[in-house]
């Protein structure tokens, strides 16, 4: 084994200590810089010593918070997904029975599977979830790619303020937000009133209670989640390509489809994927401007888990869900991977 | 018309062959006419009111220092910038209506400006695909621009897979392809390390040569502007100082500025004594000397002047020469930088003046004659000084 060349600092005799764990990464920065405190760095020489090396422990970590923050909570939904509802605390059957002599029981059924294939009304929710989530994702990128351009073009000294007016509404209760636009959007409502009063209608409209209001609910909620994305990866856009093509002979208009746009794709991606996962299991919005038509997964789920109180059923839906928004993530970016090695 | 300085130029075979000045020919038409031009920022005056004529295969360079306004004045020729007074004329046609995509000018920018989602092929391309040139002769033409940078083993590459060296050729690839009327240059080679810019510079130089397009490039590194011009307007503050052939601007530069700016020199202030047949005699405390100059314009006795002489013009000597009272110096040598081919002498006149001297080590030696703390003098012929009177 070579010696290290470099024995100035304990912190960096550790790091070489550590099984050389790559330099390169947040994770591998983070854990270096961590080494020089000493709770930490005792911690690693301990594991080390137990015969981990540094590079599995940096690896660790991030598997650690996947597998309690996400991996754990999914199992638990998916055992409950297997049980039967039954009347008593909690309202389902356990997975595993104690029965005599010592032996262990698993008690597991597809049944609620089955019943969410024999009933129409679930595969309908999901099927309308994803339209109305996939129109109000394409409605928020037809929106928020004009402000986010707007934001970087603007003169530096309005950026933050610009920024300030994107996020502030968050700082209030989403709850709140919500029923503001009952009181904007009902039949003696704001909109109504300004639209009678400027005589382009004679008879107030419904919007409320139906998908429309949805989308007009799901667009302005998750606008701050399509812009923020898109104008981080435009701030980044160097300027001086726009003045290029102009000099290699290209309209402004042009420019903008042929380079801005495909530079802003991965800005692009983010928030659609930012808008479309929420959207789609979505039930406040639904629940609260939707009309009683409007089918929605999370509505279905919600009135499966607290009025129904099926706790299996509704976590099959939510399994079901689970995998409708993780198969297409993992193979998009298998694509996305594939293309890059192409490249490469 | 505009084609006869490239046939002088070409006329090699002639015995006594004629230098290539369009600048000098009054019959000749300017390719690019700046007219009075101005550009304002707000209060700033970014280009003051200046007027320049670029001919025809012209290598011209705007040379100052940062925030000279060089590169306003390159990004009004490319349309980036509308001047605020003037007009700019190519090929006597104004340009102020013309939107940078419109104009047959192309730029190549500081930072290149590649665009990242493209191949080199297609990054060439983009402008000739822009004009609507039919495919076969795309592929001709980009073939034929990347061929001429070298590049054919890098096409298909994207700009974050080159070096910066090859990102410079490709930038100038792209702005080539489309064989523009001028090609504008924003400090072509500032992001590359010495030696590849040396040896960048003559390739720009032929391939200018071959291509015959105008050059107009906006440097800060007087090296590379003396080496690639036909001219250089060197700036300052918006306006233009001098616009001369480098070697008329290294021999006879119009101000201390220019003097100072281009190269290394020696100032001596001092007045007009009188004239004696077509030189001055200048009396100068700061040299301890009369400074008999070059023939030179007349001026009044006891105007202030300065006089400007190159450190290689000033002859270094231990033995005073026959005549002490004009054209030399005397001092003691304070510094001494051995440069293998070059030896610089700082000295200390009298008066407590510094001046540098540079002396050609044409001997073979390991221990030079002089020495620090030596008493040397300085002498020059009368025309290595020049009278500059700002």
């Amino acid at each position: 084994m070579p010696e290290p060349t470099e024995k100035t600092t304990p912190g960096a005799k550790i790091a070489y200590l550590a099984g050389g764990a790559a330099s390169t990464g947040l994770i591998a920065g983070l854990h270096a810089r961590l080494l020089l405190f000493p709770p930490y760095r005792l911690f690693v020489l301990a594991l080390i010593r137990m015969g981990f090396s540094g590079r599995s422990l940096v690896i660790a970590v991030p598997y650690l918070w996947l597998l309690a923050f996400f991996l754990a909570p999914f199992l638990i939904v998916l055992k409950i997904s297997l049980a039967e509802v039954v009347i008593a605390q909690p309202p389902y059957t356990p997975l595993f029975v104690f029965i005599e002599d010592g032996f262990i029981a698993i008690q597991a059924s597809l049944d609620n599977y089955l019943f969410l294939m024999e009933d129409s009304l679930y595969w309908k929710s999901y099927l309308s979830s994803l339209r109305i989530a996939f129109i109000s994702t394409g409605l928020t990128l037809l929106i928020g790619y004009p402000i986010a351009y707007g934001m970087i073009r603007a003169p530096k000294r309005w950026r933050f303020a610009l920024l300030m007016m994107v996020i502030l509404p968050f700082w209030t209760s989403f709850l709140i937000r919500v029923y503001a636009w009952i009181g904007i959007l009902k039949k003696e409502g704001l909109l109504n009133l300004a639209l009678m009063q400027l005589g382009i209608i004679s008879e107030p409209l419904t919007i409320l209670n139906t998908d429309i209001a949805v989308y007009i609910g799901i667009v302005y909620s998750y606008l701050p989640f399509m812009v923020l994305p898109l104008y981080a990866n435009l701030e980044k856009m160097d300027l001086s390509l726009l003045e290029a093509a102009a000099d290699l002979g290209c309209r402004p208009i042009k420019a903008f489809w042929v380079v801005t746009v495909p530079l802003s794709v991965p800005g692009i991606v983010a928030g659609c994927f930012l808008v479309f996962i929420p959207a789609l299991g979505e039930f406040v919005i639904p629940d609260l401007l939707g009309g009683s038509q409007t089918l929605m997964i999370g509505k279905t789920l919600w009135s499966e888990f607290f009025n129904n109180r099926d706790w299996p059923l509704s976590s099959a839906v939510a399994v079901i869900l689970l995998l409708v928004l993780v198969i297409p993530i993992v193979l998009f970016q298998r694509m996305q991977e594939r293309s890059a090695r192409a490249e490469a | 018309m505009s084609d006869s300085g490239t046939a002088e130029r070409n006329s090699s075979t002639s015995a006594a062959r004629k230098r290539w000045e369009p600048w000098n020919d009054p019959n000749e038409r300017p390719h690019v006419q700046i007219a009075n031009v101005t550009k304002r920022f707000g209060d700033f005056v970014a280009v003051d009111n200046i007027s320049l004529d670029i001919y025809q295969r012209e290598f011209f360079s705007l040379l100052g220092p940062s925030g000279c306004g060089k590169t306003t004045l390159l990004r009004m020729l490319a349309g980036f910038e509308l001047p605020s007074d003037g007009q700019i004329l190519l090929e006597g046609e104004d340009m102020s209506g013309v939107p940078p995509y419109q104009r047959p000018v192309n730029m190549m920018f500081q930072s290149y400006a590649l665009f990242p989602h493209m191949n080199v092929e297609t990054n060439i391309a983009f402008g000739l695909k822009q004009d609507g040139v039919p495919k076969p002769e795309i592929e001709r033409r980009v073939a034929e621009v990347i061929d001429m940078v070298q590049l054919n083993a890098f096409a298909r590459r994207k700009p974050h897979q080159l070096s910066g060296g090859q990102r410079q050729r490709v930038a100038l690839a792209r702005s080539l392809v489309k064989k523009p009327k001028m090609l504008l240059l924003d400090e072509p080679l500032g992001a590359l390390d010495k030696n590849l810019r040396t040896q960048t510079q003559f390739e720009l130089m032929n391939i200018q040569e071959e291509t015959g397009i105008t050059f107009v490039i906006v440097t800060h590194d007087q090296e590379e502007a003396m080496t690639v011009s036909s001219r250089i307007a060197v700036m300052d503050h918006g306006k233009i100082v001098q616009v001369s052939t480098p070697a008329e601007l290294y021999e006879y530069p119009n101000s201390r500025y220019v003097a100072d700016f281009i190269g290394e020199v020696n100032i001596l202030e001092g007045r007009v004594a009188e004239r004696e047949g077509d030189h001055l005699l200048v009396q100068s405390s700061e040299a301890g000397c009369t400074i008999k100059t070059g023939p030179s314009a007349d001026e009044p006795a006891g105007r202030q002047v300065w006089i400007a002489i190159r450190p290689e013009k000033l002859n270094i000597a231990l033995q005073a020469p026959p005549e002490t009272g004009v054209n030399c110096l005397s001092g003691e040598v304070w510094d001494i930088g051995y440069l293998g081919n070059l030896s610089i002498y700082h000295v200390k006149l009298d008066s407590g003046k510094m001046v540098t001297a540079t002396q050609a080590n044409m001997a073979r030696l390991i221990e030079r004659p002089i020495t620090w703390e030596d008493r040397v003098y300085l002498t020059w012929a009368p025309d290595a000084a020049v009278v500059l009177l700002n």
